[in-house]
């Protein structure tokens, strides 16, 4: 199995999509409720699969095109198909997956077999009939958006007009319409006439999930620019920007690097967003640029360590965040296979980890802590013990439902809320 | 498994050392460990061109980095220091950059003016004998105009790494823009930082680590470790002591 490197519930969150480094799509669908198996209901099984980008050579400049999937967004359902995008470093595909449990039979231009029938030897007419089948799921690409980005995609983003998406690179962001595949606009650019002058690249976006007119988008430098569509058509002025102060006592040299933002997500309400740097999780008040609402660290200890974590690049790992249906938890990886959760009303955060020691299938997990000096205790693990490649980049939390999923490397991981 | 190096205190000032070292070492004073972070940071760059496009992100936060130290460094006057102990096998242009910046040093101290990136020089003589305060020299003419810098930033073939090769931050940007294709030669095996070691670096191992890349950098097989890295020990009292001199002329 090859590295997952995204994963996304759709809307209803029956179905839960992960996509990989060798750039194949895994849909896996929830088992509906079943009588004679009380617990299946909650159990997701592989849907389907298929190969959504290839690796491709760039020729002109001598580069391989990774086919890593960097990201997926799913299409609310409209009819019995699903719709998802998903995005390697430069392509852009819309795929279909749809159901067919039927099939006819009886046609009168050919046999059973799909041989061709002799129109002499036809002497009456007959209507095929709908015969069942064993389920097939088809994945087919409908739409490619491809040959519109320099530099490489780290973002989609579906409007929700339902008719358009956004495209994010390293210093654009563009605006495609869903049916048209060879014209897309250019919202954003932050690209120097001088490339020796660059200094702050793009680094995630997304649309609002109610005002089809917002995105905004976060930087290498710990800013989010909040845009409206309707002020003009180049979004290169924010309507809105979001940093917060720096504290000169922690200043270092690996500052600018720590607080570079790996991810911004809106809350489902659309009042809030989160953003994720190296160390921390922040809720940002849309109302409120100058600080965040909400800091909530992730694993601060780590903060002694960070020229370690330069020299072995683990500094630049991005990680993803993710909120709860209700807005009221956020969650967010760390190494050593633990990912964190934070109650925004509480105020209480638990470290749980996703590895198969610890998930027997239906044992509920035991909250982990990681021991930051002095004296270990019992089933603590110091700093100095964590597995840093051993990391969960990528976490996805039921739009509903209390049931996440965790992508641990090459592993996936489904949790639920206790049920008593 | 993680680097080893955990419990060496580390770069930001953080006070915390767990466990002191075997044997009392001198804790690396904040320019050495600034300079190893300012040579980590270099290299980094410079390896970031493999047969996919680097990661442009990171390309600039690393960037950022090295701006940021050169410009303290400037600042504090460091900069120049390094610079006027570049000997003989300096190419002309590096002794011309060298001059106007000692000549200029006071004027920049005072203007707080930071010079934009120009060249900077890694000495990677593979010559055993180098002396240490030669190989210290990471950085030179940053002042230099323009017009002075001869070379863009090139990636020689392994056969002439020994040699010195200039590179220029801004030409990095260019370079990751349109890829030239002889960079690419070099650098097919996976990057692998290991053999950069930190640890060598905070224990004032200075310029046999570069030795060390040296050594990488050349054979790109498996990158050298710290075993080949110990074989010279730098005098960094000589090297302080001479820094000592020369700031207070």
């Amino acid at each position: 199995a090859d590295i997952i490197s995204t994963v996304e519930f759709n809307y209803s969150g029956d179905l839960l999509a992960t996509g990989d480094k060798g750039g194949r799509v895994v849909i896996f669908q929830r088992e509906q409720e079943n009588k004679s198996r009380p617990f299946s209901r909650g159990e997701y099984n592989v849907y389907s699969t298929f190969q959504s980008h290839e690796p491709e050579f760039d020729y002109l400049k001598s580069l391989e095109i990774e086919e890593k999937i960097n990201k997926i967004r799913w299409l609310p359902q409209q009819n019995a198909a699903h719709f998802l995008l998903s995005t390697n470093d430069k392509t852009i595909k819309l795929w279909k997956i749809s159901e067919r449990d039927k099939r006819a039979e009886g046609y009168n231009l050919k046999d059973e077999d799909g041989r061709l029938r002799d129109p002499v030897r036809i002497k009456e007419l007959r209507v095929p009939t709908l015969k069942p089948m064993d389920l097939m799921v088809e994945a087919s690409p409908r739409r490619i958006f491809a040959n519109a980005h320099t530099y490489h995609i780290n973002s989609i983003s579906v409007n929700s007009d339902y008719a358009t998406y956004l495209s994010a690179d390293d210093l654009r962001i563009n605006l495609w319409h869903l049916e048209i595949t060879n014209r897309s606009f250019n919202i954003v650019d932050i690209k120097p006439a001088n490339m020796e002058e660059l200094t702050e690249v793009i680094t995630a976006a997304e649309f609002h999930p109610q005002q089809c007119n917002v995105f905004v988008y976060s930087s290498s430098k710990g800013t989010i620019r909040l845009c409206d569509m309707r002020s003009s058509a180049l979004c290169d002025r924010h309507s809105k920007f979001f940093e917060e102060p720096e504290d000169p006592s922690s200043r270092s040299f690996f500052s600018e690097i720590i607080s570079s933002i790996s991810d911004v997500k809106f809350s489902h309400n659309g009042r809030y967003m989160m953003t994720r740097d190296y160390l921390s999780v922040k809720v940002w008040d849309l109302n409120m640029e100058n600080r965040p609402v909400e800091t909530y660290q992730v694993h601060e200890y780590l903060r002694s360590k960070l020229c370690s974590l330069y020299e072995n690049d683990c500094i630049f790992d991005k990680f993803e965040c993710c909120w709860n249906g209700p807005d009221s938890t956020i969650m967010t990886g760390s190494y050593n296979n633990f990912f964190r959760m934070f109650d925004r009303n509480t105020r209480r955060d638990t470290t749980l980890e996703a590895s198969r020691e610890s998930s027997k299938s239906r044992a509920v997990l035991k909250p982990r802590k990681v021991c930051t000096g002095g004296k270990r205790k019992k089933d603590e693990i110091s700093v100095d013990s964590l597995d840093f490649n051993k990391k969960i980049l990528h976490t996805a939390w039921h739009p509903t439902e209390n049931f996440i999923a965790v992508a641990a490397t090459n592993n996936l991981y489904l949790f639920q809320d206790k049920v008593n | 498994m993680f680097v080893r190096g955990l419990k060496r205190k580390c770069f930001d000032g953080e006070e915390d050392i767990e466990g002191t070292l075997a044997g009392i070492k001198a804790i690396p004073s904040y320019n050495l460990q600034r300079q190893s972070l300012l040579d980590m940071s270099l290299v980094k760059l410079q390896l970031c061109h493999m047969l996919v496009e680097p990661n442009l992100c990171r390309s600039v936060l690393i960037a950022n980095t090295v701006r940021q130290i050169q410009e303290e460094m400037t600042q504090d006057g460091t900069w120049q220091m390094i610079n006027t102990q570049s000997t003989g096998q300096a190419s002309l242009d590096r002794l011309v950059s060298t001059d106007i910046l000692c000549r200029s040093s006071r004027e920049q101290a005072e203007e707080k003016h930071v010079p934009s990136y120009g060249t900077f020089n890694k000495d990677f003589d593979g010559d055993q004998g180098q002396d240490s305060s030669e190989t210290m020299s990471t950085a030179s003419s940053v002042q230099a105009p323009r017009n002075l810098q001869g070379n863009v930033w090139e990636m020689e073939n392994p056969q002439e790494n020994k040699g010195n090769f200039q590179k220029s931050l801004d030409q990095i940007f260019e370079t990751l823009e349109n890829k030239s294709p002889n960079s690419v030669e070099d650098l097919f095996s996976e990057v692998d930082n290991s053999y950069y070691d930190l640890d060598t670096m905070l224990t004032g191992m200075m310029s046999n680590t570069k030795m060390g890349h040296c050594d990488g950098l050349e054979t790109f097989s498996s990158p050298t470790n710290t075993a080949s890295n110990s074989n010279c020990k730098s005098d960094l009292n000589e090297l302080d002591h001479i820094v000592e001199i020369l700031v207070e002329s």
